[in-house]
């Protein structure tokens, strides 16, 4: 799988000027709101008309301005999961599954219906009506209908947006088994950092309609804040983890990372599966002595491998914890306070709701 | 309470006249309201202003226009004789198309409001599914704006019932064949002892009217029910 996206497309004083290849997997569109990537997205949707640019997917030319192609939207078989579900409300949750599978042809057979209807966890709705459904329903139902369509590709713009913390978590892991199970690659829209970190593969940053940084998502997302146009507030570090255990009771889960244990919240994932954790500069806590009846779950021993310059009060201090890199922002006055400085031996402390999505 | 053979005519022909007004301007109606709820097009206000134009003359004028253009010698008129053999002046057919113009902005308002109360970003998802903009419309559109276009029906049906100006100036007031309900009434109240008749005509005139209003009332709401995005 190749797609080969190209485009610049002026919306009034607003330019989109973006370039971007993906070999299949999971590629997010990141960046802050306004940056154009909901515009990308409908341009490689057919939605929205690029005045040029080129669209390909596996050498079939799906758009080329230079060469007048512009296959209309109903054609290109992409599969669109939207920010808010757009079910259809004067259908049952069954008709709005098939209402694809009926256009794409008889290829899908029932056997496929059950498996993603079984996938995600839809099976006791199929007889309700959308305005029936919670928020958290609704987006699932709507990517099992984007699924049945079998399209060749599926874009997906910010499904998480309209949810609470509680939907999000609830949703996340059937995305994830999506991205496993399915072969189909995903072209992803998200402003959140901890949501890329965890689904995408590749990372295209957009800033003000261009591209601002594309690639592995580990190697984009470790930059600094300023790179990937996120805000400072957001800047953190990204953790490469395998699923150890899991806490029934405490409805934990149990994520290894080099040496370190690190407890997240909710049954995210099953044991033996990979997960990506992006924890925020402003959750981590450091401590020079191991703190004692403390509520936070993950106290990481670790060796300070670098400060950065003061900014606005505060510095990110960059801390080895057992092979894996994270970073906490604290103020000048603790570093000062503590004596931090580059080979020191700290605590990183992470409480375990800061890792919520 | 019971009619006589020449009431009862009048109740069987107005709505004769009605029915076929309502279904004959249906399809007229659904393609000016789609043109005037999505088309850009020159000429829309004109259009819309044109369409209107029943709902504000008097129908005495109205049914005058109807005369000069679809009578006898009236260029339209003589056109559809001469080669559909289709003849409206002095006709029901010509009651049908005085009631079906009376009724036709009714119609067309109720259908392209609730054309505008579709949720395009639901269309756009039926094409990202790979129905085309026919099936587009046939699956999703016409779905939700059934309630409006039907509401539309009935509001143009209840006008047709209650059509007289326009209908009499066109095609005047002959028994059995232009004498609706209200030229009936009309002709009783012009001649000694016929107050109970046009008593009669009036209280089965307000049941058809106030039936046709409720009908529309429940489906407009039900059209609002329904449009909601989910």
């Amino acid at each position: 799988m190749r797609l080969e996206v190209e485009a610049r497309h002026r919306i009034g004083s607003f330019t989109i000027d973006a370039a971007f290849g993906s070999e299949g997997g999971v590629t997010a569109l990141f960046g802050r709101s306004g940056s154009g990537k909901t515009s990308l997205v409908n341009i490689i949707a057919g939605l929205l008309r690029a005045d040029t640019g080129r669209i390909v997917l596996d050498g079939d030319v799906i758009a080329d301005s230079a060469r007048g192609v512009f296959a209309p939207v109903h054609r290109r078989r992409f599969g669109y999961v939207f920010q808010e579900a757009r079910l259809f409300p004067h259908l049952s949750v069954r008709r709005n599954l098939a209402y694809g599978r009926w256009f794409a042809g008889a290829s899908e057979s029932a056997s496929e219906f059950g498996r993603i209807v079984e996938m995600l966890g839809i099976g006791h709705l199929l007889d309700r009506r959308p305005s029936t459904l919670s928020g958290g329903e609704r987006q699932r139902v709507a990517v099992g209908r984007a699924l049945l369509a079998s399209p060749r590709l599926l874009l997906m713009d910010e499904p998480l947006a309209a949810l609470d913390e509680a939907r999000k978590a609830e949703i996340l892991p059937y995305l994830e088994r999506l991205r496993d199970e399915t072969r189909i690659p995903i072209v992803y829209v998200s402003h959140s950092v901890a949501e890329v970190a965890r689904l995408a593969d590749r990372v295209v940053v957009l800033d003000d309609g261009r591209v601002k940084a594309a690639g592995d998502v580990s190697a984009v997302l470790s930059q600094p804040a300023a790179t990937l146009a996120i805000d400072r507030r957001e800047a953190g570090a990204l953790i490469d983890g395998t699923v150890e255990d899991q806490d029934k009771l405490h409805e934990l889960t149990l994520v290894r990372a080099g040496s370190c244990i690190i407890r997240v919240p909710h049954l995210v994932a099953q044991p033996g599966q990979n997960l990506r954790l992006y924890i925020a500069a402003r959750d981590v806590m450091l401590a020079t002595r191991r703190p004692e009846a403390i509520s936070a779950l993950n106290v990481l021993e670790g060796t300070i491998s670098d400060l950065s310059p003061m900014q606005q009060g505060s510095v990110d201090v960059r801390v080895n914890c057992g092979g894996n890199i994270i970073v906490a922002r604290i103020t000048t006055l603790s570093r000062e306070a503590l004596g931090l400085e580059a080979g020191k031996s700290v605590h990183a402390i992470i409480k375990t709701i800061a890792l919520d999505y | 309470m019971s009619l006589s053979d020449a009431e009862w005519t009048a109740v069987r022909l107005s709505l004769r006249v009605a029915t076929v007004a309502m279904l004959s301007s249906l399809p007229v109606a659904l393609l000016v309201a789609i043109a005037l709820a999505r088309g850009r097009f020159w000429g829309k206000s004109a259009l819309n202003g044109l369409v209107h134009m029943p709902l504000i003359l008097p129908p005495v004028v109205t049914g005058f226009v109807l005369l000069l253009l679809f009578g006898r010698r009236g260029p339209i008129g003589a056109f559809l004789a001469e080669h559909l053999g289709l003849v409206f002046s002095f006709r029901w057919t010509g009651a049908a198309l005085a009631c079906a113009v009376m009724g036709f902005p009714l119609m067309v308002r109720s259908i392209r409001l609730s054309i505008e109360t579709v949720d395009r970003k639901l269309e756009h998802a039926a094409a990202t599914l790979g129905a085309s903009p026919g099936w587009v419309f046939l699956t999703v559109t016409l779905p939700l704006i059934l309630p409006g276009i039907v509401a539309g029906m009935i509001l143009s049906f209840a006008k047709a019932m209650g059509e007289f100006g326009a209908t009499i100036t066109f095609v005047s007031n002959i028994p059995g064949e232009t004498q609706t309900i209200s030229a009936a009434i009309y002709t009783f109240t012009q001649v000694p002892g016929g107050d109970a008749g046009a008593m009669r005509l009036t209280i089965i005139s307000i049941i058809v009217s106030m039936a046709a209003l409720m009908l529309s009332e429940v489906l407009a709401a039900a059209a609002a029910r329904r449009t909601v995005a989910a």
